[in-house]
C-alpha cells in the first residue's frame, strides 16, 4: 500500500479569538518521520489539535488535505477514519469505560460493519502490544485514563496508535513526563510502526526523543509559523546551540505568539 | 379476586384482607391502627418536588397471579432477569400480589436461612416479623404513605440470615406487576444476624404505559454486628405507575450495608434511601443511578446518618436527564454529636441531554461533631465536549461516543449488581431509555 499524504497549507488558527497559527505549511508523506520543534508557546500543540479538529480551535484560513481530500470538512471521527491519529498531550479520563472496551470500539469503528475484530484476536493483539510497551495487563480493565500516571497515559496513547494503525500520526509531546526507560519503551513501539505506508509527525521541545526516533525532516516553529526546516542535523544543532541562532538569523526577538517579527 | 379500592379505605376491607391472609392478630391490629393514622397524616414533602396531585389513590389492591410450574413458562421479558446457567435458583417471583415461584437451596434452608414471600413470612415467622416490621427503621406515622403502606401491605419478601452464616450465592426477587392497574405495596425485610453476610437483588417490572396505578414499597435492612448486606435493585415500572419507594438500613457495630440502586422507572417517582450507621466502625456505600425522560418528575434522596464512632458513609448519585424530565438529587451526609472520626463523602452528578430537562444536585452535609472528615462533589452539566473529541479522534462516531460516556457514567451501579443477568438487563434498560 502506498503511503498517504497530509498537506497543511497556509494554516491560520484561532482559539477564543486569539490567533495562534499564522500560516503553517507542512507536507508529510507515508514512510516519513517529521519532527516539529520549538520553544514553548510557539503553536506546536495548536497545530496538532487543529489537524484533529479539537472543538476549541477554529481554522480561519488555509487548508488541510489528506490524499487531496478536505480534512477541514470532516468531523473528528471522519478524520480518524480517513487515517489520521493524534496521540494527545493530555488525554481525557473517561470513567466507567474500560480501556479494552474503548480500544475495541476504536478498532471496530475503522472497520466495515459485519467485519468487526473477533474478541479472541483483539485480546491477543492487545496483550502482545502491551508486552511491547511493558504495560501492566491490568491496565486493559481499568477505566480509560482514570487515575493513570502521566507515563501510563503516554504509553496508553502509543498502545492505541499501534492497535489502530493509522496512515498518518501526530504525536503531541509524547516524551514529556517520561523517564529515560519509559522513553525507550515508547520509542521502540513507535519505531515498530515505521514502514512505507505510515507517516509520523512528532511534536517535541526536547531533542532527547529524537535520539531514539530518528526523524527524516525537522521543522522549527516560532510565532505560529514554521520558520526553518532541515534534516536530522538541524535537531542536532538545536541540541548544541539552542534556538537563539535561529532567532538572530531571522531577526526574531520574542519567539512566542502575539509578537510580530 | 380483584377488588378496586379508593381512599378512604375502610376498616372492614382491611380486616377482611388480613383475615383472608390468615394473619396473626397483632398484624391485623397493626394494619388497622395504621389505617386510622393515615387519615390524619400529610403526604410526604420531598424537597423541591410537589407530590400533592400525584396518584396514590387509584389502583387495584388485591390481584392474584398464576403460579408457574417451570421458569421456562415465564415470558421472555421476565426470563431476562434470570441466570439460566445456574442449577440452583435462590429466587422468589411475585406476580401481581401472589407468589408465582419460589426456590431456595436446601443447604441454605438447613443453615436456617429464610427467604420467602412476606405473606407467608407473617404467618410462619410471626415473632421475627413482629420484632423488625416497621419498628426501628421506618415508622408508620412518618407520613400518609408510610401509614397506608402499613395498612395495605400486599406483598414483598422476608430474608433472614442466622448468626455466622455466609450466603455466597446471591438471592433474587422479581416483583412483576403484570396487571396494569395492580398496586404493589411491597414490604421487603432483610435481617442479617451477627457476622453473617448476604447479597440480595430485586427487580420491579410493569408494562402499563397508559393505565394508572401506584406503588408504595418499603424496604428495611438490619445488619447486625459484623455482618454485611449487599443490596441491589433495578426498579423499572412503566409510565402509568406512580412510585413511592423507601429503602432504609440500620447498621450495627462493624456492619456493612451496600446499596446499588438502578432507578429506571418511567413514571413519577419519589425514592428515599436512608442508612443509619448506629454502631462504631459501621460502613455504608449507597449508589444510585437514574434516568429521567418524557415529562417524568423524580425526587431521589440518599441519606447516611452517622451515630457510631469511626463510621464511614459514601453516597454516589448519578442521573441522566432527557426530554422535559426533571429530577432532584439530594445527597445528605449527617454526622451526629459523638460520632467522632467518622467520614461522610458524597458525590451527586447530573448529565443533561436536553435543554428542556431539569436536574438539581444538592449535596448536604449536616455535622454536629468536630473530629470528623467530610467531603462532597456536585455537578450538573452536558456531556464534556473534550471527552467527546477524545473518543471521536479514535474514529468512534458521535452517537457511539456519547453512548460510551453515558454507560460509563451509570456504570458504578451496573458494575456492582450481583447477578450477571440483572447487570445485562439494566444495561439494556439504560440503552433503551437513552436512545
Amino acid at each position: 500500500m502506498a503511503g498517504s499524504t497530509l498537506e497543511i497549507k497556509d494554516l491560520h488558527v484561532e482559539i477564543e479569538g486569539q490567533q495562534i497559527l499564522k500560516g503553517v505549511n507542512l507536507t508529510i508523506t507515508g514512510g516519513e518521520f517529521h519532527a516539529v520543534m520549538g520553544p514553548n508557546g510557539t503553536g506546536k500543540s495548536t497545530l496538532a489539535s487543529a489537524v484533529m479538529g479539537h472543538p476549541k480551535y477554529e481554522v480561519t484560513q488555509g487548508e488541510i488535505l489528506l490524499d487531496g481530500k478536505d480534512v477541514l470538512e470532516m468531523e473528528v471521527d471522519e478524520r480518524a477514519q480517513a487515517g489520521l491519529f493524534l496521540a494527545m498531550q493530555y488525554p481525557s479520563e473517561i470513567s466507567g469505560v474500560t480501556n479494552s472496551d474503548f480500544l475495541r470500539s476504536a478498532i471496530n469503528a475503522q472497520r466495515e460493519e459485519g467485519d468487526e475484530i473477533s474478541l479472541m484476536k483483539f485480546i491477543k493483539e492487545m496483550d502482545a502490544t502491551m508486552d511491547t510497551l511493558d504495560m501492566d495487563k491490568n491496565m486493559a480493565q481499568r477505566y480509560l485514563n482514570e487515575g493513570f500516571s502521566g507515563g501510563e497515559k503516554k504509553r496508553n496513547e502509543i498502545l492505541q496508535l499501534m492497535m489502530v494503525q493509522p496512515a498518518i500520526a501526530i504525536l503531541d509531546e509524547i516524551d514529556s513526563g517520561l523517564d529515560i526507560d519509559a522513553l525507550k519503551v515508547v520509542a521502540k513501539g513507535i519505531n515498530q510502526m515505521r514502514n512505507d505506508s505510515f507517516g509520523c509527525l512528532m511534536i517535541t521541545h526536547y531533542q532527547r526523543l529524537l535520539n531514539y526516533i530518528t526523524p527524516d525532516k525537522v521543522h522549527v516553529m516560532m510565532q505560529g509559523r514554521v520558520v526553518k526546516s532541515g534534516g536530522p542535523e538541524l535537531a542536532q544543532r538545536l541540541e548544541e546551540e539552542g534556538y537563539d541562532w535561529i532567532k538572530q538569523e531571522l531577526g526574531i526577538e520574542d519567539e512566542t505568539i502575539g509578537q510580530q517579527a | 379476586m380483584t377488588v378496586k379500592v379508593s381512599l378512604p379505605y375502610d376498616k372492614e376491607y382491611v380486616t377482611q384482607f388480613s383475615q383472608g391472609l390468615q394473619e396473626p392478630e397483632w398484624m391485623q391490629a397493626f394494619r388497622l391502627h395504621a389505617l386510622e393514622k393515615s387519615a390524619s397524616l400529610d403526604m410526604p414533602k420531598p424537597d423541591k418536588t410537589n407530590v400533592s396531585n400525584w396518584n396514590f389513590s387509584d389502583f387495584k389492591h388485591d390481584v392474584s397471579g398464576e403460579t408457574i410450574a417451570s421458569l421456562t413458562d415465564l415470558p421472555e421479558e421476565i426470563q431476562n432477569f434470570l441466570d439460566h446457567e445456574k442449577e440452583q435458583q435462590n429466587l422468589v417471583i411475585q406476580r401481581n400480589h401472589t407468589v408465582a415461584y419460589g426456590e431456595l437451596d436446601p443447604k441454605l434452608k438447613e443453615q436456617g436461612v429464610v427467604f420467602t414471600d412476606m405473606k407467608t413470612a407473617v404467618r410462619e415467622h410471626s415473632n421475627l416479623i413482629k420484632e423488625y416490621y416497621m419498628t426501628d427503621a421506618v415508622h408508620v406515622d412518618e407520613h400518609r404513605l408510610t401509614a397506608l403502606h402499613a395498612a395495605l401491605m400486599n406483598g414483598g419478601v422476608f430474608l433472614y440470615v442466622p448468626k455466622n452464616v455466609e450466603v455466597e450465592e446471591p438471592l433474587q426477587a422479581i416483583f412483576w406487576q403484570e396487571d396494569p392497574e395492580a398496586s404493589l405495596i411491597n414490604h421487603v425485610l432483610v435481617v442479617a444476624e451477627e457476622n453473617s453476610s448476604v447479597t440480595y437483588v430485586e427487580n420491579y417490572i410493569s408494562h402499563n404505559k397508559e393505565e394508572k396505578t401506584s406503588a408504595n414499597n418499603i424496604t428495611e435492612v438490619f445488619a447486625k454486628a459484623g455482618s454485611k448486606v449487599s443490596f441491589g435493585a433495578v426498579d423499572n415500572f412503566e409510565a402509568g405507575t406512580t412510585v413511592y419507594t423507601n429503602r432504609r438500613g440500620v447498621a450495627d457495630r462493624d456492619a456493612v450495608i451496600e446499596w446499588a440502586l438502578g432507578q429506571m422507572n418511567e413514571g413519577d417517582t419519589i425514592s428515599e434511601n436512608i442508612t443509619h450507621l448506629i454502631g462504631d466502625n459501621s460502613h455504608s456505600d449507597a449508589k444510585t443511578v437514574a434516568i429521567g425522560r418524557g415529562s417524568q418528575k423524580q425526587n431521589f434522596t440518599a441519606n447516611i446518618t452517622h451515630f457510631g464512632k469511626a463510621s464511614e458513609g459514601y453516597i454516589l448519585q448519578h442521573g441522566v436527564m432527557k426530554d422535559k424530565s426533571s429530577a432532584i438529587f439530594n445527597g445528605i451526609g449527617k454526622i451526629e454529636h459523638g460520632a467522632t472520626k467518622s467520614n461522610a463523602e458524597q458525590e451527586s452528578r447530573v448529565l443533561m441531554l436536553s435543554k428542556d430537562a431539569r436536574g438539581d444536585a444538592n449535596p448536604i452535609l449536616l455535622i454536629d461533631e468536630d473530629d470528623v472528615t467530610a467531603g462532597h462533589a456536585a455537578s450538573v452539566g452536558r456531556v464534556d465536549p473534550v471527552q467527546m473529541y477524545y473518543l471521536m479522534s479514535r474514529g468512534i462516531s458521535q452517537l457511539e461516543a456519547e453512548r460510551l460516556i453515558i454507560h460509563g457514567f451509570l456504570a458504578p451501579v451496573v458494575k456492582q449488581l450481583p447477578v450477571e443477568a440483572v447487570k445485562q438487563q439494566l444495561t439494556r434498560v439504560i440503552e433503551r431509555k437513552v436512545y
